[in-house]
């Protein structure tokens, strides 16, 4: 209701991938079995690396036309996320109704509801904050047959091609692709000083924004969780004296045998 | 037949393409089967020391000029599938991770990234990997009959090699790429920093980007890769390829020295995994400490000079 979708929103049909993860200051906790995070008291947000994703898609948009989306696979608890994405400014919103059980499954759900809506260009972030992953942007690249850049810190469609810069171990290099690809986003996309946060405006018009729960495919997962531990925490710093460095480094060498 | 990606950089085997040979090897061993090593596109490194890290052969595929995911997913999905491999090996640089998940879907087989030692079980395959940027320690399980595993860079010491009684086979191949790289851009003389066994980081405490000599230094006398925080990335003091931490580069050195860093979470989240951490910071109660080895309290315009004289005089 009350949203109209932009004029020319045939231009450049985007769909911007967001995953649902603990705040990056969140404490990390798993349940008395060790069998999954413990979500009590946890803020969850938009994955950073897809909110780089979800500012340049709707750059994009503002330049040449058309529509953004922004689609989540996950139960009903990560639609406050998607009401974020919408409310920072995509245009709607799906949310395939299955739990994110392993990337393969998440990329093979994501690929029905890319091949439904024939978009243009697909951003991913090139990994979750939570598992780590970063394997969803590439197989979900694969199951498509389109090419995919990750980690991209830079994309300039045009005519139905792009030119996107990816990033390499030690620098950068220039690609040329046809459309519609997947990209994996990652801070260079956009700046952080560019990045968008939702606004009252935004926010009131989120809440009238077409947010469409689909049903799942039903993908299979390739991988499963067992257990999680925390990591074991450092033993007590040992404070050397700033006008004894010769210490410092014989310790090094010494005792950590680092040097 | 235990496949392993030998990547090459610049035409080099990279230390990580090494450790991942080590480990496809003892994998192959535990199963008792082979490690098969391959190599894409043009390398100027001898292909002997990738058996003298324990690959039992070395299959080099002439073709490609150049790393492209969709293709050098098809060709090793394609040796995978011809030997009916259970098991593929990368390692977690950004082609390995970029290659992971196109490979597992034209593979068949399950992803499993972020891996930091060597498999629990082989039936079914289960692994131990670092979770939510190391806050967690995830075992995993696969559910498929055939798995990528991709291996942290630093997380397994490297042997040394030995002589090498690989078997060799050389074939042409090509499959589609999907882009073209049309220029790579290196920052020149950089140690990279995934790989880097030392690991010299500073923060705002430095104050301004003409600070970073001293750091520069420091690094230069022991070999080290720099990096920063974030925020001296987003401020353009640094590029954004040296930004660690939570979501920047995961780091996971030998010895990180952080320097005029307060030790966010964030921050924490991408290197709290170095064996050794060193702080050098004049606030007493930054949080940086409690997650260190060393500490100096000092100013690091004192410090780090005097420090980097201490290390040469040492290496002398
Ligand atoms: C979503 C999100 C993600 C984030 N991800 C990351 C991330 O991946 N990596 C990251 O680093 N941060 C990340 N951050 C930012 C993080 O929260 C901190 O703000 C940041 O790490 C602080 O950087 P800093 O330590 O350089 O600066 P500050 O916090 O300003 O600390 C500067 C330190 O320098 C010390 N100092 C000052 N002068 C001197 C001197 N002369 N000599 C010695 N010491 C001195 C001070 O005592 C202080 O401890 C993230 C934040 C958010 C919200
Ligand atoms: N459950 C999910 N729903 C939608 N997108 C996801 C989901 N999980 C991962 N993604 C996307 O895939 C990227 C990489 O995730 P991962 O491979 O899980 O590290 C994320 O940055 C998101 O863009």
């Amino acid at each position: 209701m009350g949203y109209k979708p932009p004029r020319n929103y045939l231009s450049m049909k985007i769909l911007v991938c967001i995953s649902h993860v603990p705040d990056t200051t969140a404490k990390i906790q798993f349940t008395a079995d060790a069998s999954a995070l413990d979500a009590n008291g946890v803020q969850f947000v938009i994955n950073p690396y897809d909110e780089f994703g979800l500012t340049r898609a709707l750059q994009l948009n503002e330049q040449l036309g058309g529509t953004v989306t922004a689609v989540t696979v996950g139960d009903a608890s990560v639609e406050p996320t998607l009401r974020k994405a919408l409310a920072i400014g995509a245009h709607d919103a799906v949310r395939v109704d299955a739990l994110a059980l392993d990337p393969i499954q998440v990329a093979r759900e994501l690929s029905a509801v890319a091949l439904a809506g024939a978009y243009d260009l697909i951003i991913c972030g090139q990994e979750s904050i939570d598992y780590n992953g970063g394997i969803v942007p590439a197989a979900l690249a694969e199951i498509l047959g389109w090419p995919v850049v990750s980690p991209c810190i830079g994309i300039d469609p045009a005519g139905g091609r792009a030119k996107a810069t990816r990033e390499i171990d030690g620098g950068k290099e220039i690609l040329d692709l046809a459309l519609p690809a997947v990209l994996g986003a990652k801070k260079g996309l956009v700046e952080e000083s560019e990045l968008r946060i939702p606004n009252m405006r935004g926010i009131m018009s989120a809440r009238t924004k077409p947010l469409v729960v689909t049903a799942p495919q039903g993908a299979n997962p390739g991988s499963a969780s067992v257990s999680f531990t925390k990591p074991a925490g450092k033993s007590a710093v040992q404070m050397i004296d700033a006008q004894d460095l010769d210490t410092l480094v014989q310790k090094l060498h010494e005792e950590a045998k680092v040097i | 037949m235990i496949l392993v990606f030998a990547e090459t950089w610049n035409g080099q085997f990279k230390k990580s393409t090494f450790e991942a040979v080590q480990y496809a090897s003892a994998c192959a061993k535990a199963q008792g089967t082979q490690a098969l090593a391959v190599v894409i596109g043009p390398a100027s490194a001898p292909v002997e020391s990738l058996g003298a890290h324990g690959a039992d052969k070395v299959l080099h595929l002439h073709g490609p000029e150049q790393f492209e995911t969709a293709q050098y997913a098809a060709l090793l999905a394609g040796v995978a599938q011809e030997l009916n491999s259970s098991l593929i090996v990368v390692s977690g640089t950004a082609n390995g991770r970029a290659l992971m998940g196109a490979l597992s879907v034209r593979a068949e087989a399950s992803a499993i990234s972020n891996v930091t030692a060597l498999p629990l079980s082989y039936s079914p395959l289960r692994v131990v990997r670092g979770a939510f940027s190391s806050k967690g320690i995830e075992t995993c399980e696969s559910r498929l009959p055939r798995s990528v595993i991709g291996l942290i860079p630093n997380a397994i010491g490297l042997k040394d090699s030995s002589d090498s009684d690989a078997a060799f086979e050389d074939r042409s191949a090509s499959e589609t790429a999907r882009a073209t790289v049309l220029e790579q851009q290196l920052a020149s003389g950089s140690i990279s920093l995934p790989e880097a066994d030392r690991v010299v980081s500073a923060g705002r405490g430095m104050k301004s980007p003409e600070n970073w000599g001293m750091i520069e230094e420091l690094a230069k006398t022991l070999g080290a890769a720099t990096a920063c925080s974030k925020p001296v990335s987003d401020i353009g003091w640094r590029p954004h390829r040296e930004h660690v931490g939570q979501t920047g580069i995961q780091v996971n050195p030998q010895l990180y020295i952080a320097i005029g860093i307060s030790g966010a979470i964030q921050h924490l989240a991408g290197v709290s995994s170095s064996k050794t951490i060193v702080v050098i910071n004049s606030d007493p109660e930054a949080p940086f400490f409690k997650a260190a080895d060393y500490g100096i309290v000092g100013d690091a315009f004192d410090v780090v000079p005097r420090l980097t004289a201490a290390i040469q005089k040492y290496l002398n």
